[in-house]
């Protein structure tokens, strides 16, 4: 027959091998551990880098193709929303502390996210994880530069967004969530995929985006709205990939799975932590209200998480440490964190209020064990003081627990009313935390922890003003210099919304709008 | 409740973020790529040092010898933050689409000469492994640069070259009968003599712990010279003429890519040198040093399409270098 034998049709999954994965090699001009160098120093064995299933598939054509469109969109959406002052439809003007909240402190995580997943994606051995973690460092740049570009016409009208990158490094609350991706970043390239790729991306990822994207769409904010959406296909991939990782290295060998467990516990908890304060943010900040703290943690993670962790369990996996606390925390973590910030306005970047008489009565709704009985009161006895003119702004600086960073704002497990102290002596120093869980985390690493830039300290040592100031000056205030140090603008960014520009800027300017005076 | 707003005009109370205004003046508009590249990068107060590496900071200057008063000064002329990159490179992947098709669809590739196809598949497929080999180099250099302005290019970077392999590799499915053109071109890189001085090369290059040093060798040097050499000269030029023009159309990605791309390399290497006389000299010294070596790997594979032509074109493309590098204040 002269017939010519027609090429074998490929199917997509082989395809896409062929485009991806025969790229590599095994080096032997120079050693593969010198071409890989961090791939084996945490523990994890990988016998067979091949058994890598690909989550996505996507060649870079395709992922050009669609995510170009994606952009268009986006940025139309952008524009039109800054064209047509978009910001003063929201629902009223203190939600615009809840955007605050996120450009000050998620947004750079996004960038760190792109560094991290860069990382890893240079370092890992085998082609497909390196190419579906350059694909979501890719990503993560994106985000990063959308949210950066969408908020910067809220930038534009209102203050505490002025200086996002210069506080990310210095503001007292700020070390919160930047420690936490310090940590992920610093750890190595397996943990990196677990902490970040699993534990937050996939555990975590619907109790932070959902509140938030649900949070600006509620208050009518359509620009932060569009980049959650628009993010939401990426993230679709991301959590694929988080999924993805952990069920590769538990399958790659026995003695991973220790390593692994140990992982789940710290990021759970460590992410967990960090969520305080978008639990606040829900419960306080939104105007509009789209559930509470408590009944997103049962959804997202109660719910979601048990039927993830009961798949996981195949594989030895159990859920994660201190959920029992996390289950009586979730009464408390909220109202905890809003007094703190109450109390703390005048060295924050975003504005605090008590909530109206009905937001009060929404929260007791929802806090039925806890709400009435700690913290209604509390927040109504701020209210009396600060209209019989005592509103009373905290100078003295909280003690941190130094895994987490957070002021020691937590309660015992058990007992509401009793602050949760613990500490470890380690080498000449004594070491406080917030929980058994920080403890823990810290013990397992402490040579990792006591490096950590803890705010407080580091006012107390003098690291935190700017050159040239002296603190043994006559009449020297601590607390401005400070605040000088933060770029914060005093009496436009801090202390209350009532009273604020921001408050009185948006109310002339939807007067403009939708008066003719 | 659907308010009209567009007769409402509101003074801003300020133009941009205040570390993009430190930089352009407070009192102009800036730029998405200026606000999503200028200072993103954290640089202060880090909280703890790498576990894998903890000779260095998180984001380090002092990896590179290359010293900078402010990186910064980098700037990327095609003005590439994430969306303008992705709608650049949208475009061009929809002319190499319909490439593809006008190629298969006329069934252009079958109408090549035996001796052609074999000569660009001995060519062009063993290069789809050079190409993972830049998009390992990328992928460091956006990792482990000092800068989002030095590191936002370095991972476009590792990306396009990800998707020049995968460009080649449709080629090599096009023109080959099987799949097995591919095992066929990666035993040639394992294994083949014309192969093993570009391995090597590649591979050294891996363990470059510089970033400014990676950039030289592979962005600088390789890039600077396999692109004109493979796909300016020897596919545009050479096989075009010898009817090969449909082989020019499947790789006109990299033409395109490569014309782009200097750009910000020539961009890079002029500020680094104008920055001071120990840069200038440092990057004579490796641009010199990764140029020979690149040119003498690149020869045995210029010669699989060239024969004894390659000498005098390799040598022809050297000076070209050189002359477009001292353009960029770098005299070699």
């Amino acid at each position: 027959m002269d017939m010519k034998v027609s090429k074998k049709k490929l199917g997509l999954k082989e395809k896409y091998q062929h485009m991806t994965r025969g790229l590599g090699w095994e080096t032997t001009y120079q050693s593969m551990d010198e071409v890989f160098p961090y791939a084996k120093y945490e523990g994890i064995k990988i016998h067979d880098w091949e058994k890598w299933e690909d989550p996505f598939r996507l060649t870079m054509d395709a992922y050009w193709k669609y995510q170009a469109e994606k952009e268009r969109k986006l940025y139309a959406i952008i524009d039109a929303y800054a064209q047509n002052n978009g910001h003063l439809s929201v629902t009223d003007a203190r939600y615009i502390n809840a955007v605050k909240l996120f450009l000050n402190g998620i947004s750079p995580l996004e960038y760190m996210a792109h560094r991290g997943f860069a990382h890893a994606g240079r370092q890992f051995p085998g082609v497909g994880p390196r190419v579906a973690c350059l694909m979501q460092s890719l990503d993560e740049i994106r985000h990063a530069q959308t949210q950066i570009h969408s908020l910067s016409n809220y930038n534009k009208y209102y203050n505490g967004f002025h200086e996002y990158r210069h506080m990310l490094e210095r503001v007292w609350y700020l070390s919160v969530p930047r420690s936490f991706f310090d940590d992920a970043y610093t750890a190595g390239p397996f943990e990196f995929m677990v902490a970040i790729g699993f534990s937050f991306e996939y555990v975590l990822t619907n109790l932070l985006f959902v509140p938030f994207v649900s949070g600006a769409a509620y208050n009518g904010d359509m620009g932060t709205m569009t980049f959650g959406f628009s993010a939401q296909s990426d993230e679709a991939r991301h959590m694929t990939l988080g999924l993805e990782v952990i069920k590769f290295i538990l399958e790659q060998d026995p003695d991973n799975l220790p390593i692994v467990q140990q992982w789940i516990d710290k990021w759970t908890w460590r992410g967990y932590r960090v969520l305080t304060l978008v639990g606040m943010m829900m419960d306080y900040m939104l105007p509009k209200r789209i559930m509470s703290w408590k009944e997103a943690w049962e959804v997202y993670f109660e719910e979601n998480g048990g039927a993830l962790f009961k798949d996981l369990a195949r594989y030895g996996i159990r859920p994660p440490k201190w959920l029992d606390q996390i289950e009586q925390d979730k009464d408390h973590i909220s109202h905890q964190a809003w007094g703190t910030f109450y109390n703390y306005a005048a060295a924050c970047n975003f504005h605090t209020w008590i909530p109206t008489d009905d937001e009060l009565d929404w929260l007791s709704q929802k806090y039925p064990n806890s709400f009435d009985k700690y913290y209604r009161p509390r927040l109504e006895f701020w209210r009396e003081e600060a209209k019989k003119g005592n509103r009373f702004y905290n100078k003295t600086l909280p003690m941190l627990c130094q895994t987490c960073q957070i002021p020691m704002i937590f309660t015992e497990p058990g007992d509401p009313t009793q602050i949760c102290y613990r500490e470890v002596d380690y080498k000449d120093n004594k070491y406080h935390f917030c929980s058994d869980g920080c403890k823990e985390i810290f013990e397992h690493e402490p040579e990792k922890y006591i490096q950590a830039w803890l705010p407080v300290h580091q006012i107390y040592q003098g690291n935190c003003f700017n050159e040239g100031v002296d603190p043994t000056a006559e009449g020297f205030d601590p607390l401005a210099a400070v605040l000088d140090y933060y770029h914060l603008n005093f009496g436009r960014d801090n202390l209350d919304f009532e009273g604020s520009e921001d408050q009185r800027n948006f109310e002339a300017w939807r007067g403009m709008a939708t008066k003719n005076t | 409740m659907h308010i009209d707003l567009r007769t409402v005009s509101i003074k801003p109370q300020r133009q941009t973020f205040d570390h993009i205004a430190r930089r352009i003046g407070p009192d102009k508009a800036a730029t998405r790529y200026q606000e999503g590249t200028l200072d993103v990068q954290a640089t202060h107060n880090f909280h703890y040092r790498p576990t894998w590496d903890p000779d260095y900071e998180i984001f380090d200057a002092s990896r590179s010898a290359i010293r900078m008063a402010d990186w910064y000064a980098f700037k990327d002329p095609r003005q590439f933050y994430y969306g303008a990159y992705t709608l650049a490179r949208a475009k061009q992947q929809e002319t190499a689409e319909s490439n593809f098709d006008f190629v298969e669809g006329r069934g252009l590739a079958d109408n090549l000469s035996e001796e052609l196809k074999a000569t660009v598949l001995k060519l062009l497929l063993p290069l789809r492994h050079v190409a993972w080999g830049g998009n390992m180099n990328g992928a460091f250099i956006a990792a482990y640069g000092y800068g989002t302005a030095l590191t936002q290019p370095g991972l476009f970077h590792s990306m396009d070259q990800l998707g020049i392999a995968q460009y080649i590799t449709r080629v090599g499915l096009l023109l080959g009968d099987d799949v097995d053109v591919l095992d066929e071109a990666k035993k040639s890189w394992m294994e083949g003599e014309a192969w093993q001085g570009l391995r090597r090369y590649v591979e050294d290059s891996f363990v470059l712990k510089d970033p400014l040093e990676l950039f030289v060798a592979q962005m600088v040097a390789l890039d600077g010279l396999l692109y004109p050499l493979v796909y300016e000269t020897i596919i545009d030029d050479v096989l075009a003429s010898r009817g090969g023009t449909p082989i020019a159309m499947l790789t006109q990605f990299m033409t395109d890519w490569y014309a782009e791309t200097r750009k910000w390399v020539d961009a890079t290497v002029k500020t680094a040198a104008a920055e001071s006389p120990e840069n200038k000299a440092l990057l004579e010294k490796w641009i010199a040093h990764w140029r020979d070596r690149a040119a003498a790997a690149l020869m045995p594979v210029a010669q699989i399409a060239l024969g004894a032509q390659a000498d005098a074109l390799t040598s022809e493309l050297v000076g070209q270098f050189n002359a477009r590098l001292a353009k960029a204040g770098v005299a070699l």
